[in-house]
């Protein structure tokens, strides 16, 4: 083969490549691990239930999802991103400037964080303010509220009397993980406000507080597998364990809930909103390929209809918690129209 | 020999046999570190393959549940000759739902219903449209049919636990759901086969559902775009390097440079597939193609080496005398050469793809780790591979996935002990030593 025929192969194969536009003809779905198992379920009764293929998901974290979402328009993009928060401003505006300006939002439910032991040792009942004495880096001086110093609680019983007298010990998520950015935002800010003078603090100072987890031993990261914290649980009754509900559901008979403010982490009790660390979940559509990739329509159909995510629906069954009735016809309904999504 | 010599040699004897007991002590405690370094690792061994066969056996087994369902087209809700999308649409959860409140009739309660639905699989109602599309004249029947039983009933039943002690079960079912399935065992409903599905169904969220057919297609796939593209090239690359190039400074930064990229961690290849091939070629996302393409640049290297070293091991003289009965340089090669190291080149290549089957970090960043229910037919579908699907079984809420996640390492084993099967096996049969 002499240099011409070679560059001109290589040409070839090039323009072959990027002008193929290899239409796909199954919707591609990227984002949060949370509402990966919700999603993965929707979309494999789409795909048993009409002539569309399955949808392709990934779960790629809902950060990430934004970044592929937003980055712009056509099928070698995604068209479903899954998010375990709402899309925030910034990622907005990146999609917008990409070209991707019609977005249809859709919040499907919600998703409980339990605080478990094993079913063998007694249930804990505690507030959000114990969770955050128990595993923040730094608390306020028990003496002199004022004045922050490093956690100097060894006890459950030095910080709740009603507690038993075992040693701190909580096996949780690291902080790549969706379910720890939650639980820190959620449980630990909670207990934080409950102190006049963290509260007091200015933004930054306020969040290294109340976010920074204590690293002498009493918060073990057990890594992103939910399994294998529920498994330590079972084997160390004195251990409680940070995960998602839906390994609450599946693992009842090996794990129960703590009583968190006066609620365990029940499907009513988080549906009600009365158990605090609960997070909302969304997916994003983008609505300028509907029409270009088969079945983005009929998918949306699918999620949001009562069989899927209503209260006796599947979707309740694998552990997410449903909207209330009014919240879901009106998204429902919003949905079917196609509304477009600003956040400016 | 005079008198001082003598004393002198005496004097290294007596050192030398002082100093032997302790010699052999050490000879002794090397052999002894060796052979607990093997036992040590076949222990290892043993426990990791014992824990994943004992634990991956239960998922090559399925309990199956026989109840009779009435087709008629009033319970289904179609209209008479459906059409398939008519079909579709029919209520077949309804139809099974009924079927199992006649088989249990006392149960009355909303939530005794549910506890009782929840025995049998969702995989229920596509059974029954499948045997309508085949069938259509089993409508208006009776039929009695075997049903998947659902993930927690089955791993019940299939650990063959005493259903009359609902205390010492470890499961979520419950005391209703046990007594239903002890009844239901009485009378001879159950029944555990071997379950084809895992073989022949994608991934699923419902674990009795859930196969590896997908991900073993999708690693055929990848590993066919692997073997094309880094065989023909590695070798090429290899005899090039090995019996024409010139031994100058560029040949010796191509070696060292080779050699550098064998080393490289296998996410960087990711990070390159996803910014050339997808970025800028716009090669479909998660597909086969892509993976291969980037599984065969870390693959590269290692045959590179492997190719080279088997060329190398061909002795000089076959090489003279070929060119001294006027074998041209290239006939010297592909006549004589490359044959007698193919053998090796082969072995390398096994090698080399057996890495690339069990690979996932690059795959990432190419979506490759995805759920994947359909099972792709060619190389531009989206797909994901074994060893991903590995990781996505082991990170599910439900537990029966579990025992899916051993399963599917075994299968992935098997596949890899095969392909080094075949490369001893080459290398038995076609080497020679000389």
């Amino acid at each position: 083969m002499n240099k011409t025929t070679l560059v001109l192969s290589s040409a070839v194969l090039a323009s072959a490549f990027s002008s193929a536009a290899f239409a796909r003809d199954s919707i591609s779905i990227v984002g949060s691990s949370t509402v990966y198992p919700f999603a993965t379920v929707v979309a494999e009764r789409f795909g048993k239930t009409t002539d569309f293929s399955t949808p392709k998901i990934e779960s790629t974290g809902s950060g990430g999802g934004f970044k592929l979402f937003c980055s712009g328009i056509g099928v070698q993009t995604p068209d479903v991103t899954n998010a375990s928060r709402r899309m925030k401003v910034s990622e907005f505006e990146s999609c917008q400037a990409n070209g991707v300006t019609d977005i249809v939002e859709v919040l499907i439910g919600f998703d409980g964080i339990a605080v478990a032991n094993s079913v063998n040792s007694t249930q804990y009942d505690m507030g959000v303010k114990d969770l955050y004495l128990a595993l923040a880096k730094t608390v306020p001086n028990p003496a002199n509220a004022d004045e922050l110093i490093e956690n100097p609680y060894k006890l459950w019983s030095e910080i709740n009397p009603a507690l038993p007298a075992v040693d701190i010990e909580v096996l949780g998520p690291p902080p790549t993980s969706g379910t720890r950015d939650a639980f820190v935002e959620l449980a630990m800010e909670g207990g934080c406000e409950q102190f006049p003078s963290v509260k007091a603090l200015d933004k930054n100072e306020f969040k290294s507080v109340c976010h920074t987890m204590r690293e002498d031993g009493a918060y073990v990261e057990a890594g992103e597998n939910d399994n294998l914290i529920v498994q330590k649980l079972e084997a160390n009754p004195n251990a409680l364990g940070i995960f998602g509900f839906s390994f609450l559901e599946q693992n009842s008979d090996k794990v129960q809930s703590s009583i968190i403010d006066g609620y365990t982490a029940d499907f009513d009790a988080i549906a009600d909103g009365d158990y605090i660390i609960s997070r909302p979940l969304y997916f994003y559509v983008k609505a300028q390929h509907v029409g270009t990739v088969p079945g983005i329509e009929e998918y949306l159909a699918e999620f949001t209809n009562e069989q899927a995510w209503g209260e006796d629906g599947y979707l309740a069954d694998k552990g997410m918690i449903p909207l209330d009735d009014d919240l879901r016809s009106e998204i429902g309904t919003a949905v079917s129209n196609l509304e477009k999504l600003n956040l400016q | 020999m005079s008198a001082l010599e003598k004393t002198s040699s005496s004097a290294t004897t007596e050192r030398v046999k002082a100093s032997l007991t302790k010699r052999y002590a050490a000879e002794k405690r090397f052999k002894f570190y060796g052979i607990f370094a093997i036992s040590a690792s076949i222990a290892f061994l043993f426990i990791l393959l014992a824990s994943i066969v004992s634990k991956g056996l239960p998922a090559f087994t399925q309990t199956y549940v026989k109840l009779d369902v009435s087709l008629t087209a009033d319970a289904l809700g179609i209209p008479e000759n459906a059409t398939r999308d008519e079909l579709r649409k029919a209520n077949f959860s309804g139809v099974i739902k009924s079927s199992m409140r006649e088989r249990f009739p006392d149960v009355k309660k909303r939530k005794e219903k549910k506890e009782l639905y929840g025995l049998i699989s969702t995989g229920a109602q596509y059974d029954l449209f499948d045997l309508l599309i085949e069938n259509p004249a089993v409508i208006g029947t009776d039929v009695s049919m075997w049903f998947m039983a659902d993930d927690e009933l089955s791993a019940v039943i299939k650990s063959k636990a005493d259903l009359t002690n609902p205390d010492s079960l470890v499961t979520r079912l419950s005391d209703n759901q046990i007594a239903w399935a002890k009844d239901m065992q009485d009378a001879g409903e159950f029944d555990v086969r071997f379950n084809s599905t895992f073989f022949e169904n994608g991934d699923s969220r419902e674990p009795e559902l859930a196969g590896i057919r997908a991900a073993l297609m999708g690693s055929a796939f990848t590993l066919l775009i692997t073997f094309a593209l880094s065989f023909p090239i590695a070798v090429a690359a290899a005899i090039y390097l090995e019996e024409f190039a010139p031994q100058n400074r560029w040949t010796d930064i191509v070696e060292v440079n080779i050699n550098n990229l064998a080393a490289v961690p296998s996410i960087v290849f990711g990070l390159l597939g996803l910014a050339v091939f997808i970025n800028f070629f716009h090669l479909p996302r998660s597909a086969p193609v892509v993976g291969g393409i980037v599984l065969s640049l870390m693959t590269l290297p290692t045959i590179i080496i492997s190719s080279r070293a088997a060329l190398k091991a061909v002795p000089p003289s076959i090489r003279e005398a070929a060119r001294g009965l006027g074998a041209s340089p290239l006939q010297v090669v592909t006549h004589h050469v490359l044959p007698l190291a193919m053998p090796g080149i082969l072995t390398g290549t096994i090698i080399g793809l057996a890495q690339a089957l069990g690979e996932t970090a690059p795959l990432l960043m190419i979506g490759m780790v995805a759920f994947i229910v359909d099972i792709p037919a060619s190389v531009t579908d989206a797909a994901t591979v074994l060893p991903v699907q590995v990781f996505l079984w082991a990170d599910s809420p439900e537990r029966a996935f579990m025992e899916k996640t051993s399963a599917a390492i075994m299968v992935l084993l098997v596949f890899l002990i095969l392909m080094n099967a075949i490369a001893v096996l080459l290398r038995k049969r076609f080497e020679r030593r000389w």
